[in-house]
C-alpha cells in the first residue's frame, strides 16, 4: 500500500470513528479490560497508536477486527474517552464497505444454525459482518 | 392499570416467548398493561457505532417515534433491544449530525428529537410499581434459593447513555431476587461479556467466555443464573453446558406472582 492511500484510509477511519487517537496516553486499560484479547494480533490500545501512525494495512487485513464483542469495557472503562472500540468498528466498516467484502454471508449461515440459536446472534453477525 | 408501549423485538417472537409472555403476565399481575408498538421492526441486535451509520438506526427511530405519539415511555425487555434503542435516542438528542440526516430520511414521515423516555422492563418495574410492593404481592417466595443475575453488557454500557445502574457494581437484578424471596449471589464476572453473536463466527472463543462466567457463578454458590437478553441465556447454556441452570429473570417473577401457569407454549 502506497504512503498516499495509508493516508487517505487513515482519514477515512479517523472521520467515520469520530474517535481522536492523541487524547490516548496509553495506560493499557481498554486491552486490560478487553474480553476478546487472547483471541486478537492485534489489541484495542494497538488500533489506537496504529491508526495514530497511519499503519492501517495491517489491521484491515487482520482477523482481530471480527473479534470485538461490542462489550462497550474499552469504551467505559476509557480515563480518557478515547473508546477504542469505535476505532475498531470504523476499520471493519473499512473493510467491509468495500465491494464483495462481507465476511459472513448468508450461504454460511444454514451450517451454524442449531435449534436454540435466537435470532438476536444473526442479525448482531449480520450487522458486525455484512453490509 | 397504567399502560406503556412496549417493544418486544425479533427473538422475544421467536425463540424467546416466554423472556416475553412471563414479562407480560407479571406486569398484568402488578396493574401494568404492556401496549405493543404497531409495526415495530427489528433494531438490528448491535448499536452501530460509526458516525456515518444513518440507515442501520431508523428502525429504531421509526419505533421512538411511535411510543413519543402513545404513551412518551417505551418499554423495552431484550438487552440488546433496549441498549440499541436507547443509544439511538442519545443520538437523536444530542448529535446534529446523525439527526439531520435520520431526519432527512424520514421526510413526511415526521420528525424526532429523542423525546422519547426509554426504560428497560426491569426500570419500570423498580421506579414504577416498586420492589416493596411486588414483595408484596408474592405468592410463592423463592424460599432462599441462592441466585446470580447474570447482567452481561447491553444493560450497564456505556454507562452515561444507559443510565441504568451502577455499571461496575449493579443492584437491580439482586434487589428483585431479594423481593421475591431468593438469595443474591454477587459473582465478580455477573457484568463481563458472554460471547454474544462471536458465536456465529468461532464458537470456541464464545464457549470460552460463556464457561469462565458460569464457572465464576457457580463458585460463588449460585444455584441459579437469571439474565434479560436471549443470546446471554443461549451462550450460558449452550455454549457452557452442564452446570448450573439459566432461566430467563421474568420467569422467575412469574413464579412468585404465581402468574406462571397462565403461559401457554
Amino acid at each position: 500500500m502506497s504512503k498516499q492511500k495509508a493516508n487517505a484510509l487513515r482519514e477515512e477511519i479517523l472521520r467515520i470513528s469520530n474517535v481522536d487517537p492523541l487524547k490516548c496516553m496509553r495506560c493499557g486499560k481498554c486491552s486490560a479490560t478487553c474480553p476478546a484479547y487472547d483471541e486478537m494480533n492485534y489489541h484495542p490500545h494497538e488500533f489506537v497508536y496504529m491508526v495514530e501512525r497511519g499503519a492501517v494495512e495491517e489491521l484491515l487485513d487482520d482477523t482481530s477486527i471480527y473479534r470485538c464483542l461490542s462489550c462497550f469495557a474499552c469504551i467505559d472503562r476509557c480515563p480518557r474517552q478515547v473508546e477504542p472500540a469505535k476505532l475498531i468498528e470504523a476499520v471493519r466498516n473499512t473493510c467491509l464497505r468495500k465491494q464483495g467484502a462481507n465476511h459472513f454471508k448468508a450461504d454460511m449461515l444454514p451450517g451454524k444454525l442449531d435449534p436454540e440459536l435466537p435470532q438476536q446472534a444473526v442479525v448482531s453477525a449480520f450487522r458486525k459482518y455484512a453490509k | 392499570m397504567m399502560t406503556f408501549s412496549y417493544y418486544p423485538g425479533c427473538t422475544l417472537k421467536n425463540k424467546a416467548k416466554d423472556l416475553d409472555e412471563y414479562a407480560r403476565l407479571s406486569a398484568r399481575a402488578l396493574g401494568v398493561e404492556l401496549e405493543e408498538l404497531n409495526e415495530w421492526q427489528c433494531c438490528g441486535g448491535v448499536y452501530p457505532l460509526s458516525k456515518d451509520e444513518i440507515a442501520t438506526k431508523l428502525s429504531s427511530v421509526r419505533a421512538l417515534m411511535k411510543a413519543r405519539d402513545n404513551s412518551g415511555t417505551l418499554v423495552t425487555l431484550c438487552s440488546a433491544c433496549h441498549n440499541v434503542i436507547k443509544q439511538v435516542n442519545r443520538d437523536m438528542l444530542t448529535d446534529d449530525y446523525i439527526a439531520t440526516r435520520v431526519n432527512n430520511y424520514l421526510g413526511a414521515d415526521g420528525q424526532y428529537h429523542g423525546e422519547t423516555k426509554v426504560i428497560h422492563f426491569l426500570e419500570m418495574l423498580r421506579d414504577t410499581v416498586g420492589f416493596d410492593e411486588i414483595k408484596k404481592r408474592v405468592v410463592k417466595p423463592l424460599n432462599g434459593k441462592k441466585i446470580g443475575a447474570y447482567y452481561g453488557c447491553l444493560l450497564l454500557r456505556p454507562a452515561k447513555t444507559m443510565q441504568f445502574d451502577n455499571a461496575e457494581n449493579p443492584r437491580i437484578i439482586e434487589d428483585l431476587i431479594e423481593a421475591l424471596g431468593g438469595e443474591a449471589v454477587i459473582y465478580a464476572e455477573r457484568n463481563e461479556c458472554c460471547g454474544a453473536y462471536v458465536t456465529l463466527e468461532d464458537k470456541d472463543f464464545a464457549a470460552k467466555r460463556a464457561v469462565s462466567i458460569k464457572n465464576n457463578a457457580e463458585s460463588m454458590g449460585a444455584e441459579l443464573i437469571v439474565t434479560a437478553c436471549p443470546l446471554c441465556q443461549y451462550n450460558l447454556k449452550v455454549n457452557a453446558a452442564g452446570g448450573v441452570e439459566v432461566k430467563y429473570f421474568t420467569e422467575l417473577l412469574a413464579e412468585a406472582l404465581g402468574v406462571k401457569e397462565g403461559f401457554d407454549e
